[in-house]
């Protein structure tokens, strides 16, 4: 009962403070229509109070979290939706299937023989359609395999360049860079970053780097002994370069705070 | 809370001090940059422009000597474009901008769009013109002109002749492991904690009476780490089933949601129970990242499942996911072979799956020869791979030779 209360209370002192920042935004603006200050003023207010509500779920799940959830969730689902209808349907569809329907859509018809490939997806996503009726529901997995069987066939060969050929090519590396003898290296040693030294370092951490983290990433013997050591000094790899990899971002994700504060402290209450 | 309120004035006071530096850097005069026009530079010469090879018929390839400015005689060479037409007698106004290359270049590749509707179509068979001007400080040299060249398509794309035989070599290898484990012979492989700890999490749950929330990520279904993900929650939608307990399936593409459906329909039918199943357990929210993450936080919080699975494709979405899951007390096992992403879970989830494990997890839990020879076969490619790397150091170190250098980059075969 207590809590009804104070969640009134609070729910009062909010749409008061939206309000008073409703109108204060609205007699501040810089245009000479009043309708736009309002519309400003209302639109700043309303962005204001959903980047505070999505903070509230920071101390706890609450009504103001809840409502601008549902709104960005309801939003979002609801541009793609419509999104999903222009870009794919109208777009792609339309220009191709018929003349009329293109007029009718505003869109340019595209005529060309090989239209009648288009039929197969649509054919596709129709039979995915038949889900919803559980006598002839089972022909919706014939579209499934085919995108699983598709899209899995056609990204062996990308990823196969991307994540195997291409790393495991970039890792042939010298590991002595203009190499000329230990007497000239030691005689040469320093610590410049476009030096000797640090090149030939960075090629052994590397193929070290490369090779042990092959050996955690082998699953077909246990990691005893010396696969053991290997496999350990890979996960150590592995955990040093995630915690870089981890500073780098939160780097980033610091300043879109940065972002939505200045947001709030600029452009709301104009102080910056 | 204390910890909040650090972080907010933190961000204030980094907000004040930008503040300050915008305000310190207006004060500052505007540099002039205008340019100068001065002389043209000379022209290139003799342009060759021929068919693109290796490509699918909408590429041309056009060459030629660098202008007698480019890093020589005058040095006033910034850049050349390049331009295209069906015409020769084309005025200037119609030929095509189609790019640009920086000084010291000498080729450019253009390749255009299969589309005849798109801005960048490049027709197929039809004789097409080039132009090439150098580019000095506000001036173009004069024109130099080749043509015509037709673009064809090409059968075979030499330059993938690497894919050709690591997928013929994996292709031996998975074929005769599968053969190994479907006549019964024993296949090691090691255990991954992340993967025993899944039947530990799902015991859990269903001793205190909760859901076990399991989230596909935020890829499509021809995404690897989800197809990877599909077969894990095969296997736990069996396990759920056979404990009675419920689990909850958000999805963030629709056709993820089909397919995940399909696959819980199928474990709890494998486990008997094929009533227990509710459509509604699995479903979808929206395509949007951040949306969906705002719903998926707050069913954790609502729902307070015991276990949270995240295996699959995950981006910025990680760490919040995993940061609420934590909040709620759940246990966290996650997966996900976006390298940028793992630091995230590695901190707040109690099990993690590296990258790879995740593909070996579904062949761990469902010892099915078909994974299961899969997965010994990228073991072995694997070891091939370790073996060529020592073998080409060793030899480019006995004989100095530069064996080693981009091996599968250059068309050497």
């Amino acid at each position: 009962m207590t809590s009804k209360i104070a969640m009134r209370i609070l729910t009062a002192i909010v749409a008061l403070i939206f309000l008073v920042s409703w109108i204060t935004r609205s007699g501040s603006g810089m245009s000479d229509s009043a309708f736009t200050n309002v519309r400003d003023g209302f639109l700043i207010t309303f962005a204001v109070f959903l980047t505070l509500s999505i903070f509230s779920f920071l101390y706890r799940d609450n009504p103001f979290y809840k409502f601008a959830e549902s709104l960005y969730v309801g939003i979002s689902a609801g541009y793609w939706m419509s999104y999903g209808f222009w870009s794919t349907i109208v777009g792609n569809f339309v220009p191709r299937a018929s003349r009329s329907l293109s007029e009718f859509f505003h869109v340019p018809y595209q005529e060309r023989a090989d239209h009648i490939l288009i039929y197969i997806p649509i054919i596709f996503g129709l039979i995915l359609l038949t889900r919803l009726l559980p006598k002839i529901g089972w022909l919706s997995r014939w579209s499934l395999a085919f995108i699983i069987g598709a899209t899995a066939g056609l990204n062996l060969t990308r990823y196969l360049r991307s994540d195997f050929i291409s790393q495991v090519s970039n890792s042939f590396i010298p590991l002595f860079v203009d190499w000329k003898g230990a007497g000239d290296f030691v005689s040469h040693i320093s610590l410049a970053a476009d030096g000797q030294f640090i090149a030939i370092l960075s090629n052994w951490v590397i193929f070290v780097g490369v090779m042990c983290g092959l050996v955690y990433f082998f699953f077909s013997k246990e990691h005893k002994g010396a696969f053991g050591v290997a496999s350990r000094i890979g996960i150590w790899i592995l955990m040093i370069t995630f915690g870089a990899s981890f500073g780098y971002t939160v780097m980033g994700r610091i300043s879109l705070l940065v972002g939505r504060i200045t947001f709030l402290f600029g452009d709301w209450l104009n102080i910056l | 809370m204390k910890y909040i309120i650090l972080l907010f004035l933190t961000c204030l006071s980094l907000c004040l001090s930008q503040a300050l530096l915008a305000q310190t850097a207006s004060s500052d005069p505007p540099a002039e940059a205008a340019l100068v026009p001065s002389e043209p530079p000379a022209p290139p010469s003799n342009v060759r422009v021929s068919d693109l090879a290796n490509d699918d018929g909408h590429g041309i390839r056009v060459t030629w000597d660098l202008s007698p400015d480019d890093g020589a005689g005058r040095s006033s060479v910034i850049s050349y474009d390049i331009y295209r037409t069906l015409n020769p007698n084309d005025p200037d106004s119609l030929w095509k901008k189609v790019g640009t290359v920086v000084l010291g270049v000498r080729t450019y590749a253009d390749r255009g769009e299969r589309e005849p509707g798109s801005g960048s179509y490049l027709p197929k068979h039809t004789n097409l013109y080039y132009r090439v001007y150098a580019v000095g400080a506000g001036v173009r040299s004069a024109v130099a002109t080749a043509g015509p060249a037709q673009a064809t398509d090409d059968w075979f794309n030499t330059m993938k002749v690497p894919e050709l035989i690591f997928c013929l070599v994996f292709l031996v290898l998975t074929v005769r492991f599968i053969n190994m484990a479907k006549k019964g012979i024993d296949l090691y492989v090691r255990p991954l904690a992340g993967i025993e700890a899944i039947d530990e999490a799902i015991g859990r749950a269903t001793e205190m009476g909760k859901p076990i929330l399991y989230v596909l990520g935020i890829g499509t279904a021809g995404d690897i780490a989800t197809i990877a993900s599909f077969t894990v929650l095969g296997r736990v939608a069996r396990k759920v089933a056979e404990y009675q307990t419920s689990m909850i399936v958000p999805c963030c593409d629709p056709v993820v949601m089909t397919i995940a459906q399909e696959t819980v329909k199928t474990g709890y039918a494998d486990a008997g129970r094929p009533d227990a199943y509710k459509e509604d357990s699995v479903y979808y929210v929206t395509s949007q990242q951040f949306p969906f993450v705002a719903a998926v936080n707050g069913t954790i919080l609502r729902e307070k499942p015991a276990t949270n699975i995240y295996l699959g494709y995950f981006a910025a979405e990680s760490l919040l996911l995993a940061e609420t899951g934590v909040l709620a007390g759940s246990i966290q096992i996650a997966g996900t072979d976006q390298v940028s992403q793992l630091p995230f879970f590695v901190v707040a989830c109690d099990y993690t799956l590296l990258g790879e494990e995740l593909y070996a997890a579904s062949a761990y839990l469902g010892r099915e020869p078909l994974l299961l020879g899969t997965l010994k076969a990228q073991d072995y490619l694997k070891a091939i791979v370790l073996v060529c790397m020592v073998a080409l150091l060793a030899l480019r170190m006995i004989t100095g030779a530069d064996v080693i250098s981009k091996p599968f980059d250059a068309p050497w075969w």
